[in-house]
């Protein structure tokens, strides 16, 4: 398959906004988004539908190639839902997930990007609302850490007491697996081979638990349910 | 780790977990599952009541033929919007489709309480009606389940939208059941007791139903 010249200098979250006509045009040359740029995209969109449906019969290269290529389209989608550019990587990784447990709705004879771009708007209101959230619950005052003394005190003492607490909750509370991979990486510190001879797990799938443990916990954490 | 190495390390363990996945069915296949067990039960009331009563309130009056019909369709559209609803990247416009045949089905119902009552039937007391709404929300319960676990399998993005499809769909199912076995003529107290199990129904679907799609 041979592409443009056009395609080639191209990425994939560039191609994506072109497609959607946002103001990505080189100032020069007013006719940037030529109908050989849209075609080159929708080659692109096709290729990866084609890789995605390798990737639903296990061809582990497919899958690789394909949600490579996927990240500057997430990171474009969450960007234009008004995504700050540190929570951008939080995102990814999120749809990343969301994409490898959902991956059996796709059908590969519809577009790719429609469907990656669904879901990764999805993440990215999730991620805004979870930081809408936080910022409400947490009170900024600077003077008040400046004036509080934190020696000696009693109250601190107690509160850190209270955290370490919830937290031991919050650890009893996950399912089984993310708890196995939060106690042995995390609060034994041993490594991704000792924890997976150990556990009898693959270390893929410890390092994928572990990854979900610390997204609820930093949820729980943060005052959700 | 910087982030493009986080990612690397991602894609690497999901790749590595890769199994085979069964594709899902298109949602007009999943749609005529649903349909089909309700299908299956009103067979199951045919045999059982037979279809007289049911044609000769609809000879006598076609306002409550059309408010069947207006009921079936909206079961069928219902059902097939929230299965693709809950496909993602698919227009959130499909949430529309059911809107014309619920205001055939209201519009048709609400008519019927406007004209002269069928002769020798008897309209309906308010015990009566307190029953409709006991057999739309009873019947409900498991096509909402039903449609709630086919759902399950897919992908909702939009959950409570896709749950007010649930509750539309089992709901508009029900009634059409109900047109079987409803020996009465329609009158305010009926369409107001249908109105109210549609409401709770779908109230319901949207509050527990999305919250139980959102973890899909």
């Amino acid at each position: 398959m041979a592409h443009s010249p056009t395609f080639d200098s191209l990425t994939f979250g560039d191609a994506w906004v072109l497609l959607r006509g946002l103001p990505a045009r080189e100032p020069g040359n007013p006719k940037a988004v030529s109908t050989e740029t849209i075609h080159a995209s929708e080659q692109a969109d096709r290729q990866r539908a084609a890789w995605m449906a390798a990737a639903q019969a296990g061809d582990q290269r497919a899958y690789a190639r394909l949600l490579t290529d996927s990240v500057a389209l997430i990171r474009a989608v969450a960007r234009r839902q008004g995504v700050a550019v540190d929570a951008l990587d939080d995102v990814v990784q999120e749809t990343l997930l969301t994409v490898h447990r959902v991956r059996h709705t796709f059908d590969p004879t519809r577009s790719y990007d429609a469907w990656l771009a669904a879901i990764a708007s999805r993440r990215a209101i999730d991620a805004l609302r979870s930081h809408g959230r936080r910022d409400r619950r947490e009170v900024h005052d600077e003077r008040a850490y400046d004036m509080h003394a934190d020696r000696d005190d009693a109250s601190a003492e107690t509160e850190r007491a209270q955290q370490a607490g919830r937290l031991r909750e919050a650890i009893d509370a996950l399912p089984p697996g993310q708890r196995e991979a939060v106690e042995q990486l995390g609060l034994r510190e041993r490594s991704l081979a000792e924890a997976a001879e150990h556990t009898g797990r693959k270390t893929g799938a410890l390092k994928v638990n572990l990854h979900r443990a610390l997204k609820t916990l930093r949820d729980r954490m943060n005052g959700e349910s | 780790m910087s982030d493009a190495a986080r990612h690397e390390a991602l894609i690497d363990t999901l790749g590595a977990e890769l199994t085979p996945v069964r594709r899902l069915p298109p949602p007009w296949r999943r749609a005529l599952g649903w349909l089909l067990v309700v299908a299956v039960i009103a067979a199951v009331m045919f045999m059982h009541y037979g279809a007289h009563t049911m044609l000769h309130r609809w000879a006598a009056a076609p306002d409550l033929g059309w408010a069947a019909c207006g009921a079936v369709l909206t079961a069928v559209t219902a059902v097939l919007a929230a299965l693709v609803l809950a496909v993602p990247g698919r227009p959130t416009a499909w949430a529309w489709l059911p809107v014309p045949s619920t205001v055939l089905w209201i519009g048709a119902s609400g008519l019927g309480c406007l004209r002269a009552h069928i002769p020798g039937m008897p309209v309906m007391d308010l015990h009566g009606a307190n029953d409709c709404l006991i057999f739309i929300i009873s019947f409900s319960i498991p096509l909402s389940g039903l449609l709630i676990w086919l759902l399950r399998r897919a992908c909702p993005l939009r959950p409570v939208l896709t749950a007010v499809m649930v509750g539309l769909a089992s709901a508009a199912a029900s009634a059409s059941l109900l047109e079987i076995c409803h020996n009465f003529d329609a009158a305010a107290t009926d369409l107001l007791m249908h109105a109210l199990a549609v409401a709770i129904v779908v109230a319901a679907n949207a509050a527990m139903g999305g919250r139980l799609l959102s973890r899909a």
